[in-house]
């Protein structure tokens, strides 16, 4: 894997799933980490004791990524642990589906707040700490190609995603920060599995069989190519919407 | 840089640029590289030597990847030296300009021939040597996305490319093997360098329209390389990869 010594990160909703299987990784590469959870304290603090005990360095910070105080705190405490940040990781997200009948206000607010505003708040609140070699990585989905039904809202925040990804890139890249999505297809993770996506879903069957690879991913599939996409390794590499889905589409 | 101790790997066109560099990558992170040329042998001696006295091990091994003889003596080569083979790096190519009316058959030929069927011919004599968890790395080029004027024949090889990416996934995905497309923007190497562009108006051009505010160096595309060509990226199938700064 790439090194990413010296180098100190910022992971969004990373007490579970693919979020802590990043922060995890990027421990094991030698970043310090912040491991931002919105509600699941007691899993934060498992992602920062599996870092730490690995010889690594990590700290659980709270806050909800769509409220804009929380998103400067959880900069701010990267700064006041680490004295400096090279990396963010956008992973934060929330999805909900339901069919375009049953689409509210709500719904569609509770998505985009999380997954596009908040992403903007905290990519606000780090890109003035951020110089040039810094990396952000904001975790999409294949869902954003728009081939799920039921799928509407949750696709949408995903598509604006890639655009902010690659805005971002635009903007971001005279001052030397790459700016990359990093899009998972079906991953299983404690979300997916309490969501009913277990591997007698016959929407999962149909993924399985969609995807070359003939599986679905695990957070560690994605977490290898995030330590990539933050390493100097993948200097040359931003604006880039990488799937990470085995060959899914 | 990730790991690729105790793989084999061959990259094609690795006399010079970023084959050269790529091939010198690939050593370095412990893989054996075969180092294909068609016609430069001091070029591939020199990358071969580059590896082995930084402690890594390589052979030169000619070849012109259209003739499909020489496709299947190149592979041939790495199982004999090596036993096995775990990387393939589709790096040959030939670009050559040419507005529309200035478009021959030899003009299309010349680099259909390398770009897209000596493409097709080494992965057919290595696709029964890899084996799961086996990667191919296509290198293609921003052209096939930005289609700079001029470069219809040039362009349309690298379309080409793109798409056997996406369709060799699909087909050799049941298999475990990963194909994906590293796309390149300019890069400065010799062969830029001898074209006339770099320090060209369309390098200028070229350099201010990318985030990152300069070309490309041959180190850049390999250190993505070294990544598609690892474990690593176990997950990344059917990718076409710009690494380009962020030039579009």
């Amino acid at each position: 894997m790439s090194t990413l010594t010296g180098k100190v990160a910022v992971v969004t909703g990373a007490s579970k799933g693919i979020g802590a299987g990043i922060a995890k990784a990027f421990g094991a590469a030698g970043a310090s980490v912040v491991v931002n959870y919105a509600s699941d304290k007691s899993g934060a603090d498992k992602t920062v004791d599996t870092i730490t005990k690995a010889g690594g360095k990590a700290i659980a910070v709270h806050g909800n990524v769509s409220k804009l105080e929380d998103a400067q705190a959880i900069i701010d405490a990267a700064i006041k642990a680490y004295g400096h940040l090279d990396i963010l990781v956008n992973n934060a997200g929330v999805f909900e589906f339901s069919p375009v009948e049953a689409i509210t206000a709500e719904h569609f607010h509770k998505q985009f707040d999380i997954n596009v505003l908040g992403l903007l708040f905290v990519t606000q609140a780090a890109v003035k700490h951020l110089g040039k070699g810094a990396s952000i990585i904001n975790i999409g989905s294949l869902a954003s190609a728009g081939t799920m039904p039921g799928s509407a809202v949750y696709s949408a925040t995903k598509a604006a995603l890639n655009a902010v990804s690659t805005v971002l890139a635009a903007e971001l890249g005279p001052k030397g920060i790459r700016v990359n999505a990093l899009n998972p297809g079906g991953v299983i993770t404690e979300g997916s599995q309490a969501a009913g996506f277990t591997d007698d879903n016959p929407f999962v069957k149909t993924m399985i069989a969609g995807t070359p690879l003939g599986r679905l991913g695990q957070p560690h599939d994605i977490a290898t190519a995030a330590v990539f996409l933050a390493s100097d390794d993948a200097g040359w590499i931003t604006g880039q919407l990488l799937n990470a889905g085995g060959g899914a589409r | 840089m990730s790991t690729l101790t105790g793989k084999v790997a061959v990259v094609t066109g690795a006399s010079k640029g970023i084959g050269a560099a790529i091939a010198k990558s690939l050593g370095a992170a412990g893989a054996s590289v075969v180092v294909n040329y068609a016609s430069s042998k001091a070029g591939a001696d020199v990358v071969v030597d580059a590896i082995t006295k930084a402690g890594g091990k390589a052979v030169a091994v000619k070849g012109d990847v259209s003739k499909p003889a020489d496709a299947q003596a190149i592979i041939a080569a790495a199982i004999k030296a090596y036993g096995k083979l775990d990387i393939l790096v589709n790096n040959s190519g030939v670009y050559e300009f040419g507005a529309l009316e200035a478009i021959t058959p030899e003009h299309f030929h010349k680099q259909f021939d390398v770009n897209v069927l000596g493409l097709l011919l080494v992965t057919q004599a290595a696709v029964k040597h890899l084996p799961k968890g086996g990667s191919i790395i296509n290198i293609g080029s921003l052209v096939s996305r930005i289609t700079p004027p001029g470069s219809s024949v040039y362009s349309a090889t690298k379309g080409a490319v793109d798409v056997i990416t996406g369709v060799l996934s699909l087909e050799l995905g049941s298999r475990g093997i990963r194909v994906n497309a590293l796309n390149p923007g300019l890069v400065e190497t010799e062969g830029t360098h001898t074209a006339g562009f770099i320090g060209s108006d369309f390098d200028k051009q070229h350099a201010a329209s990318v985030p990152l505010g300069r070309i490309g160096q041959p180190k850049d595309i390999a250190d993505a390389a070294v990544f598609l060509a690892s474990d690593d990226a176990g997950w990344i199938n059917g990718q076409l990869i710009n690494a380009a700064g962020g030039a579009r």
